[in-house]
């Protein structure tokens, strides 16, 4: 077993423009997903959250409906969370492709290469199996990278994601020093980015485009789950692995099934990464090593990341990790 | 140290009791550089010159393409920029901060080196300033240091220490230069160009020597050498807090602070022997500048060489007898992996082979002690790099570790930091004496080869041997 497998990316330098069929299917895919969102997003503005307040939610639609707002039913803050049950994350071995959330979250986001907001690591287990761990940006609610930012550019929210102001940050990079999970990214040059990114509007909760020389990361897409949508990365998850939601309502959804997230955590023995750290992550994980997908936990090595982005930006350049 | 033990000569005896012709040579020889000027000090300028215009070339094109023009990557997120910072902040550390002790103790035999030792101090940190903004992604948004500062930041008590020292020290090393002002107009003044007249007559602030301008300035220069040296020890502790405020397994340590100054010590001591010798060959101070500073500064890098062992076996000794996770990657690491080279160069040709050329009679000499003290530098460059790469590389998630290796263009910048060193003590030599001509003359008077240490001579009598020459 060699280490290029063990972490696929590491190794995954290639130039972004070599892969033209697979960038039309992800654009195509986006149009997809997009006209999904929106489907998400109508219930809330026909029925308005409140309608729901006296029953647990039956359906995920119903679900994310009554998260699709800042406040809570009993008007206080969202707190977002994810629940990530590693019993069904085989490291997309079953479908053979590279990881889904990962794919997803990068055409959501136009996330440039080499960033991996989301990232499968495969972590050995006692024995001689792996299992693999979808790790975005845990949302410490301690989170030492906020701590030490000397401009206040990266921040946490009442709602508890962890946001970076790339207009603000001077690229010093003690955040990157002092986060514990490598969940931290820096854009070392302009990276190759798509038309549609270059021509966004840059905001904190959708940090497009990118900008050279400053810190990028998982935002925990709190702008898609008060709008009433799953985060690219859950939606593109083919186990339903991830589950996203609110602990103020603890209630959450993988989009097909709705969990109470305080029994579901304590019921299978949650963890949190590295709880030592006294970090306090906004991240749950549910032990496992793929089994509930049928992945035998022997079976090693997950495809690398691709990003579909062709070189757009006028002097743009590619990196390695 | 041996020296404090020395009882020092009133400050109080004026007028001046020293031979008329041995001052007059100290001052025409001091004052001599800031008279006269040579081609080759041009041509030194030049070369100078070159070299930092290469690096500013380097740094434009790193202006424009981005930081991917370095080695450094996510992984590895600080490299050879900041390690030269450390670096460079470091040798700032001994210089005001041995002046000021020894001043405080009114120790006398370093009074022909102390000008040397708060310039280094001074320049260091203005050289050692640049390296955080070389390192910036957003150089253009440095304001917003200032716009949006949080108190909390450990750069931005780096930011207010090292503004802090560079200002105290500049005031430190300004006061007692004023009565070598004053010598310079009255005694250059007549012959030197308009501007040169000017200069002198403004920087001599109207001294005069009377009995209250004295007054004043000995209290000013109480005050400030009491400040400095807290001031001192605060800068390289914040500088460490870079580090050990991360949850990083080599960096989370308490002893970091101290270990941190005490490198900063050793390594600044190391910077001011080396500039010593170079100073006295170039400016002919061979009758000020003696072996006995030299053994005198030895002693002391010898000293701190000890205090080096000290903290690195109470660091590794701890982190390795328990073996928490990430210990055993960084051990290997140093021990016999990737940087392993390096860490055993540090330890065997950075603290012993020092402290043994220092120990031995038979090797100290000038050239042996100045020896030591470039190995002792060369090796704190490198236990730098080995905090920052060897803290860096330990992996916090499973992946394999990253490797780092500077580009041209970080080499570009270190070597354009030594130029840039260079070029303003080499200006400076020809706008400021070199060395503290009234403070020698009132406290140490015209006896160059007089042994004013007594140091155990480990079964050697040289003591006493008046060696002048190296
Ligand atoms: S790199 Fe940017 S976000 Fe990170 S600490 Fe520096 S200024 Fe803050
Ligand atoms: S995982 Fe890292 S980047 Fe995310 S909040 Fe925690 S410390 Fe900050
Ligand atoms: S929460 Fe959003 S930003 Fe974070 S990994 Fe998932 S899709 Fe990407």
């Amino acid at each position: 077993m060699n280490s290029a497998e063990l972490d696929p990316d590491d190794s995954n330098t290639g130039p972004p423009g070599t892969v033209p069929a697979l960038a039309r299917g992800v654009q195509r895919r986006r149009i997809l997903r997009m006209a999904g969102s929106a489907l998400f997003a109508v219930p809330p503005l026909a029925f308005g959250a409140r309608a729901w307040l006296s029953r647990a939610p039956a359906s995920p639609l119903e679900a994310m409906a009554r998260m699709s707002s800042a406040q809570a039913a009993n008007g206080r803050l969202r707190r977002w969370s994810m629940v990530i049950d590693l019993r069904s994350c085989d490291g997309c071995q079953r479908v053979g492709k590279p990881p889904q959330c990962t794919a997803a979250c990068i055409e959501g986001h136009f996330a440039p290469q080499p960033m991996e907001w989301i990232q499968v690591y495969e972590q050995e287990l006692p024995g001689n199996g792996t299992r693999f761990v979808p790790a975005t940006c845990q949302q410490c609610q301690n989170p030492p990278c906020t701590n030490v930012c000397p401009v206040g550019a990266t921040f946490s929210t009442p709602e508890g994601p962890v946001l970076i102001d790339q207009e603000r940050c001077i690229g010093c990079r003690i955040c990157m020093a002092a986060c514990p999970y490598d969940r931290r990214f820096f854009n070392w040059a302009t990276p190759p980015q798509p038309v549609e990114a270059l021509g966004m509007k840059y905001e904190v909760e959708h940090q497009a485009p990118a900008i050279r020389g400053t810190v990028m990361k998982c935002d925990f897409c709190p702008d898609m789950a008060r709008a009433g949508t799953l985060p690219y990365c859950a939606q593109g998850c083919p186990n339903n692995a991830i589950y996203y939601g609110d602990l103020e309502e603890d209630v959450a959804t993988n989009g097909k099934a709705v969990i109470q997230i305080s029994r579901f955590l304590s019921q299978n023995s949650a963890f949190r990464l590295n709880e030592e750290y006294g970090t306090e992550p906004r991240v749950y994980y549910i032990p496992g090593a793929g089994e509930a997908v049928g992945r035998d936990s022997s079976k090693r090595g997950r495809l690398a990341t691709v990003w579909p982005w062709k070189k757009v930006a006028s002097g743009s350049r590619t990196w390695s990790r | 140290m041996v020296a404090m033990r020395q009882p020092a000569r009133s400050t109080a005896h004026l007028p001046l009791e020293v031979p008329a012709e041995w001052r007059e040579g100290l001052e025409s020889n001091v004052l001599a550089p800031l008279a006269r000027t040579s081609w080759r000090y041009f041509a030194w300028i030049g070369f100078l010159a070159v070299v930092i215009a290469w690096a500013v070339v380097m740094y434009v094109h790193q202006l424009q393409t981005g930081l991917v023009v370095t080695g450094m990557r996510d992984r590895i997120s600080w490299g050879l920029y900041i390690i030269s910072f450390v670096f460079f902040i470091g040798i700032s550390h001994a210089g005001t901060l041995l002046s000021a002790i020894l001043r405080v103790v009114k120790a006398r035999w370093q009074l022909p080196v102390t000008r040397m030792a708060e310039f280094i101090t001074v320049v260091a940190l203005m050289v050692g300033g640049l390296f955080p903004l070389i390192d910036l992604g957003r150089p253009d948004r440095i304001l917003n240091m200032i716009w949006y500062g949080r108190w909390q930041s450990p750069l931005v008590w780096d930011f207010l220490a090292i503004t802090t020292y560079l200002t105290g020290s500049a005031i430190y090393l300004y006061l007692p230069l004023i009565p070598d002002f004053a010598l310079c107009r009255d005694r250059l003044g007549p012959t030197a160009p308009a501007w040169k007249r000017g200069f002198f007559n403004l920087a001599a602030a109207g001294w005069t020597g009377s009995a209250v301008q004295r007054r004043a300035l000995d209290r000013a220069m109480t005050i400030m050498m009491i400040v400095i040296i807290p001031v001192a020890v605060s800068v390289h502790t914040v500088v460490s807090w870079i580090f050990a405020m991360t949850l990083r397994e080599p960096f989370n340590s308490t002893v970091f602070g101290a270990y941190f100054v005490a490198g900063a010590i050793f390594s600044g001591v190391a910077a001011i022997i080396i500039l010593m010798a170079v100073l006295r060959r170039v400016l002919h101070l061979e009758e000020y500048i003696t072996i006995n500073q030299f053994k005198a500064l030895g002693f002391f890098l010898l000293a701190m060489s000890l205090v080096m062992v000290y903290f690195n076996a109470s660091e590794y000794i701890v982190t390795g007898y328990k073996m928490e996770a990430g210990a055993p990657f960084h051990f290997h690491d140093l021990l016999v992996g990737y940087l392993g080279p390096y860490f055993w160069f540090y330890l065997v040709g950075g603290l012993v082979v020092p402290a043994l050329i220092i120990t031995f009679p038979r090797t100290r000499t000038i050239k042996g002690i100045v020896f030591a003290a470039v190995l002792v530098l060369i090796a704190m460059w490198i236990e730098r790099y080995l905090i920052v790469v060897g803290g860096f590389r330990v992996p916090l998630m499973p992946y394999t570790a990253r490797h780092y290796g500077p580009s041209l263009t970080e080499w570009s910048m270190l070597a354009g930091a030594f130029a840039l060193f260079a070029l303003i003590i080499s200006v400076f030599a020809k706008i400021f004496p070199m060395v503290s001509v009234w403070e020698v003359v009132e406290h140490r008077g015209p006896e160059p080869g007089e042994e004013v240490l007594e140091f155990p001579s480990f079964g050697s009598t040289d003591a006493q041997a008046p060696e002048v020459a190296s």
